[in-house]
């Protein structure tokens, strides 16, 4: 019985802080390769004129608003499906869908993103569209997994106490699930702010133009430090993403 | 008896695809304040049968009264609101505090905060648990026993008439799992609940039923009864074959040693005379006497071997008796006694200690002979 185990084998402080430390170090890492490129390399006027503030600024906001529009898009719908698919009656919709989505996600983005521009034409919608369909899989994956987790004797003893099958979903299923499921957003928002770097493919704006820039002008130090920025982005999010895991896992697990 | 508290009726519950229902055509009544045990070997159905009562699984056909109103058709999460829950694996809701878990059907009910506040350091204590200690406590922190004292108090926090419990200490090891026996048979003294008890394992039903069900396959009735006329006359193969072979063994935790003849062995006050002494012994079938001190309390066994072997005081002769017996102990603990004493006698004192007389192997023996128990041939 899992309830029986009263200690669980204690890990070091360091490497229960793991997940909240590595994110850290790797952005002041890449921000020291981002500023010794700056500050060493040969910067042209084209080079500055790539790489000028206002524009930088521009496009972090953009990939960042693709990446948390996607993301919120993913998680309006992969949820509820996830719920839906592990209610009673449902295990062949559930396959099915894991199935099909993973191969969306088996898709190269890049190829997504034309698809959906082939059907929908350029700007930001086709993006988000297109990222989210293929970060959709981890958060509905994890939504199901994170539902399935939850202790049977725990439903059976909340039925019993009394609970309808919607308060056993919110009070028990749900908070039960909390930590499984935001992993899955996690991985989401990561995958959607660096893919997010592909959006200035149909136009969507972002990062990805100052290294599209950087290549097609041959700058080197623009490709980098546009390549830098988009990691440390994802990182930032990473990092967000494991302090919430932290702090909204439901107390006494 | 009375109107039953609960009774099932005709029920029924086939799952689709199977041709054997899980619970062919069950009648079963229950009566207020008893603890009916339903036992069975694995897969008969009497866990469904239990899951029936409280409509945890809704039955295919007939209809199941609670206090007389037929609830077959009533919400099903408002029915089990009104009926305590207890199951093996307690499924106490880890993200909760012990308080929370405990208040949980009474917060369904919509009591106001201070009143299941008060009600859940009652329902701790009742399980002899200390509020201070544990309310705030996150159930991962306790163990196996504790939990299941937490998963007691939590079925009875909103006070329910009812009781249903599937084989709640199946999962606890053998020392706790007896303890919490004996100590939720004395809450049950108290609190007079109607309680149905699944357990697959027949000496915990003689242990803690009034009345025992003893299902077959299909979760249909092999006989029901008081454990002391199933454990006499069993009705069939089927129930002696899950009675086992130690039914008479069994039946001895159903008497206590007051039901017992006692048998009649001086006893010497001290200080005694070792010629008084001797002249006692002359007179004693059994050559065997007890010595008490100046409060009537058992010393040692004094034979006249013993005697006549040492020169020694009387008071260091013979054996000294480590172990007595209370007239509300059972008939089992009485044989363990008896079968460790140097003489195959044990001493019976009352509460305050004071030698009441022995007990002997034959005088259990003619008790067993005379019932008649284990008569039927097997």
């Amino acid at each position: 019985m899992t309830l029986a185990t009263p200690a669980k084998t204690r890990r070091s402080p360091l490497a229960d802080r793991l997940d909240v430390i590595v994110a850290p170090v790797f952005i002041v890492f890449l921000a020291i390769i981002g500023a010794v490129v700056w500050l060493y390399s040969d910067i042209d006027n084209t080079t500055r004129s790539i790489l000028a503030p206002e524009k930088l600024q521009a496009q972090m906001v953009d990939t960042v608003i693709l990446g948390f529009a996607s993301s919120a898009l993913v998680i309006i719908v992969a949820i509820p499906i996830g719920i839906a698919v592990t209610r009673r009656g449902l295990p062949r919709v559930k396959t099915f869908l894991v199935d099909t989505l993973g191969l969306a996600q088996a898709l190269p983005a890049y190829g997504l993103i034309v698809i959906f521009f082939s059907f929908l034409g350029a700007g930001i919608n086709t993006v988000i569209l297109a990222l989210a369909t293929f970060s959709l899989l981890p958060v509905l994956r994890n939504t199901i997994v994170g539902l399935e987790q939850v202790d049977q004797a725990v439903i059976e003893a909340g039925r019993g106490m009394g609970y309808t099958k919607r308060q056993v979903l919110f009070e028990i299923e749900l908070p039960l699930a909390v930590p499984v499921i935001i992993a899955g957003i996690r991985t989401a928002i990561v995958i959607n702010i660096g893919m997010a770097a592909l959006a200035f493919l149909v136009g969507g704006g972002g990062l990805g133009e100052t290294i599209n820039s950087g290549l097609k002008l041959d700058r080197s130090p623009a490709i980098l430090i546009g390549a830098v920025l988009v990691a440390i982005l994802a990182l930032i999010f990473d990092f967000l993403g494991a302090v919430a895991q932290r702090y909204l896992k439901p107390k006494g697990m | 008896m009375s109107e039953p508290l609960i009774r099932l009726e005709n029920v029924g519950k086939s799952y689709p695809g199977t041709d054997a229902p899980a619970v062919g055509n069950l009648t079963l009544d229950v009566y207020e304040g008893e603890v009916l045990v339903l036992v069975g070997p694995s897969g008969c159905g009497k866990s469904t049968t239990l899951r029936l009562i409280n409509r945890l699984i809704e039955p295919t056909s007939g209809r199941i009264y609670l206090k007389g109103e037929d609830v077959t058709e009533m919400d099903s999460s408002k029915l089990r609101r009104k009926i305590g829950y207890v199951i093996q694996q307690v499924g106490l809701f880890p993200h909760r505090t012990i308080s929370e878990n405990i208040g949980t059907v009474p917060k369904l009910l919509g009591w106001d905060k201070e009143t299941i506040s008060a009600r859940v350091d009652e329902m701790l204590e009742l399980v002899s648990m200390d509020p201070a200690i544990y309310r705030d406590r996150y159930p991962k922190e306790l163990s196996g026993g504790q939990a299941q004292r937490v998963g007691v108090a939590r079925a009875l926090a909103a006070d329910p008439d009812v009781l249903l419990m599937d084989e709640p200490f199946g999962a606890i090891d053998p020392i706790t799992r007896d303890r919490l026996q004996n100590e939720f048979l004395r809450l049950q003294q108290d609190l007079k609940k109607t309680i149905v008890f699944v357990t697959h394992d027949i000496d915990e039903a003689i242990k803690m039923g009034n009345r025992i069900a003893i299902l077959r396959e299909g979760s249909e009735i092999a006989q029901i009864d008081t454990p002391e006329v199933i454990l006499s006359d069993p009705a069939d193969e089927f129930v002696e074959n899950f009675l086992g072979s130690g039914a008479i063994l069994k039946g001895l935790t159903l008497k206590k040693v007051r039901d017992i003849e006692l048998h009649d062995i001086p006893a010497m006050e001290m200080p005694v005379l070792r010629d008084e002494a001797l002249k006692v012994l002359e007179n004693s079938l059994e050559k065997t006497a007890v010595l008490l001190d100046k409060d009537h309390k058992p010393l040692r066994w004094i034979t006249e071997a013993s005697l006549n072997r040492t020169a020694q005081p009387i008071e260091k002769s013979g054996k000294p008796i480590t172990i007595d017996l209370q007239p509300e102990d059972t008939l089992q603990d009485a044989l363990g006694v008896m079968l460790q004493s140097s003489v195959g006698m044990a001493v019976v004192v009352d509460r305050r200690g004071k030698y009441l007389g022995c007990c002997s192997i034959e005088s259990l023996a003619s008790l067993i002979i005379s019932d008649g128990g284990g008569s039927s041939s097997s």
